[in-house]
């Protein structure tokens, strides 16, 4: 029975994304443009080289990230949209440590910076989450204004305390040499000229952390219980207050990496906008994947090379711009919630099965005239 | 003297401006919430508000008609949520998200078909645009809001669906049917507060040009208790953060101009936690209604 229903939710999302794929690109031929040629570009701006693909890759680990910030609250009954406010926060952190302490050596540097960079993202995540637990304020509404404070802070020391000196770009100064990852990269020559680096591995091993966490450990089992019924779970003895806590500080510190990805992995500073919204896809990353963690890495992939397609859109077709991108993921959202919620293709669930039990007594009425 | 009162008389001015939209906005929002359906995508609906209005404006010269417009094109895109959360039943949160982005997907989308530019529509002349009647507009919604709102059947019913669902089922209205009302009205509402935005405020629709105004409006509705008298005063005093902060670009003052751009989502948080006397959500909000 769960073996089903696992390959259940694979099928419909893979149904969703096709069909909102499919109608987005319908949409394309309202405009003009030849929804085939559309999709040609789109394919081979994320696979034509390996630039190409090493971009896919960059954004894919940034995604992962945020997918698992959404993620793990979802399980214990929480919605996290602040995962952009905690990235931030995380990301601003790396830079700040980068530039006050721009002397330290490589291997101590990164840790100190992603060490201060997880606290700060995991405070950003921890506040909304004890609001919520101790004094019931709605966590999506909280976080949805602590990604505003969060950008407001990011803005303030961008022109501020960590401005760059040589540069007329919104930016902060560059971090020092000992922070980047470069210095021992296995990975980043596979794609030498695109931003891609080892921070992608981190991402594949937090997958998997979580997984284990959720599906082998009894700390998991708790926490699933607290988000399918946080009553129960009390009165069972779980503390669900405590999981719902945890749960937003590990997704504020899972949101943070993405600062290892971005400010020590490539950029070397923090710029203002650098993030297409990742905190947002990272909601439609992990409802892709059904919020399972392993699925997690599939739906990024899948998010990133639609990422990078649209961007090369822009340049390729007289009118779809880059914030066509932002229609795919709205539809493709849509489309998979559509799916889920109007149960289709359920074979488990309590609407089909009244529907059976209702058909068979009607089949047996039907006999006894006959 | 007589300078600084007169810069203190035109900044509360233009704080009256600026609550315009977000009136608009959050009045919508507050119908919809108070009927049971989260509203997230305020900003959404503002965007294609502002849009709409400023196409139908440039092309017929009537800012009526563009507002008219705004309204129709807000009504459409809560439709369109509202097949996916009420027909559906898809989580609020997440067809706000995707409502949002949506809007925000489109709007280039549509500027470079009509326009052939990623970003802005063409500039209103003035007879295009408004100079005060929104203000009127708001200052008569805002009177109509709480008489509808607590002295009306239609009003109380949206109150009964999203605090008490099952009783307003017993007593023979249908709760889908009102959630689905309240829905439209809030996109009309806030699609009418984008077409201030870009008629009435600015001269023409500029990319992103709501900036934040429909999550601040959320951020003034809650703030504001889900009530509409307090939600009017939270629209005024954010508009006055909005119009200082606006004051501050560029001014090298002790108070940084980020400072002033939070102070609404901070003091939103501080209401939520119940700091300022007690904050509380419809009950029924974001649950659908199992029938059977």
């Amino acid at each position: 029975m769960k073996n089903s229903s696992a390959w259940c939710s694979i099928l419909k999302s893979f149904f969703g994304f096709v069909v909102g794929l499919s109608l987005a690109l319908t949409l394309t031929a309202l405009a003009g443009e030849n929804p085939l040629h559309v999709l040609v570009v789109l394919m081979r701006s994320s696979f034509g080289s390996s630039y190409d693909f090493g971009l896919v890759l960059f954004y894919t680990t940034s995604l992962v990230f945020t997918g698992l910030a959404v993620c793990l609250p979802f399980q214990a009954g929480l919605f996290n949209i602040g995962a952009e406010g905690q990235l931030t926060m995380g990301a601003l952190t790396m830079a700040a440590v980068g530039i006050l302490w721009p002397a330290l050596a490589f291997p101590w540097a990164p840790l100190l910076a992603v060490l201060a960079g997880v606290f700060v993202a995991g405070l950003w995540g921890f506040i909304p989450g004890w609001l919520r637990a101790s004094r019931g304020s709605h966590e999506v509404i909280v976080t949805m204004m602590f990604n505003f404070i969060a950008a407001g802070a990011s803005s303030y020391f961008i022109v501020g305390a960590l401005k760059s000196t040589d540069s007329q770009n919104p930016e902060t100064a560059s971090i020092g040499a000992g922070y980047l990852l470069k210095n021992i990269d296995p990975i980043h020559g596979l794609s030498p000229d695109s931003p891609f680096n080892s921070a992608f591995l981190i991402a594949i091993l937090m997958s998997f952390i979580t997984w284990l966490l959720l599906n082998k450990t009894v700390w998991g089992y708790e926490l699933k219980a607290v988000g399918l019924s946080p009553e129960a779970a009390s009165t069972a003895g779980i503390n669900a207050k405590k999981y719902r806590i945890l749960s937003m500080i590990l997704a504020g510190g899972f949101a943070g990496l993405v600062g290892l990805n971005e400010i020590l992995g490539s950029a070397g500073k923090f710029r203002l906008g650098f993030s297409p919204d990742y905190g947002f896809m990272g909601i439609a990353v992990a409802l892709l994947a059904r919020n399972n963690p392993l699925g997690i890495i599939f739906s990024a992939f899948l998010f990133g090379a639609l990422q990078k397609g649209a961007t090369d859109l822009d340049l390729e077709t007289a009118t779809i711009t880059r914030d066509f991108a932002k229609i795919l993921q709205a539809i493709i959202i849509l489309s998979v919630a559509g799916f889920y919620a109007a149960k289709f293709l359920d074979s488990s669930s309590e609407n089909s099965s009244v529907l059976k039990v209702s058909i068979l007594t009607r089949i047996k009425k039907w006999l006894k005239k006959a | 003297m007589a300078q600084e009162s007169l810069n203190l008389f035109s900044l509360l001015m233009s704080s009256l401006r600026v609550a315009v939209p977000l009136l608009f906005a959050a009045y919508g929002g507050l119908i919809s919430e108070r009927s049971g359906v989260i509203q997230i995508a305020l900003e959404g609906f503002l965007l294609i508000g502002a849009l709409t209005a400023a196409i139908l404006a440039h092309y017929t010269g009537s800012p009526w008609l563009g507002v008219l417009a705004g309204a129709c094109a807000g009504i459409f895109l809560a439709g369109v949520m509202g097949f996916f959360v009420l027909a559906l039943k898809v989580d609020q949160i997440i067809a706000g998200t995707a409502i949002n982005l949506l809007a925000f997907g489109t709007a280039p989308f549509v500027t470079k078909v009509l326009f052939d530019s990623t970003g802005s529509s063409p500039a209103l002349p003035i007879e295009s645009r408004f100079t005060v009647a929104p203000m009127f507009l708001a200052a008569a919604l805002s009177v109509l809001m709480s008489y509808w709102f607590y002295q009306t059947r239609s009003g109380l019913v949206v109150q009964f669906a999203g605090e008490a669902p099952q009783a307003l089922e017993v007593a023979g209205t249908s709760v889908l049917k009102t959630r689905w009302k309240s829905l439209l009205a809030c996109g009309a509402l806030a699609g009418i507060g984008g077409a201030t935005l870009s008629t009435y405020l600015s001269s023409a629709y500029s990319p992103n040009m709501t900036g934040g105004r429909g999550f601040i409006a959320l951020a003034a509705l809650i703030f504001g208790r889900w009530k509409p008298l307090p939600t009017l005063l939270a629209c005024f005093f954010f508009g006055f953060t909005d119009a200082l902060q606006i004051r501050l670009q560029g001014v090298n003052s002790l108070i940084p101009v980020q400072f002033v751009q939070i102070l609404p989502y901070l003091f939103t948080v501080i209401a939520l936690a119940g700091f300022f006397g007690q904050s509380r959500a419809p009950k029924a909000l974001g649950q659908t209604l199992n029938r059977g």
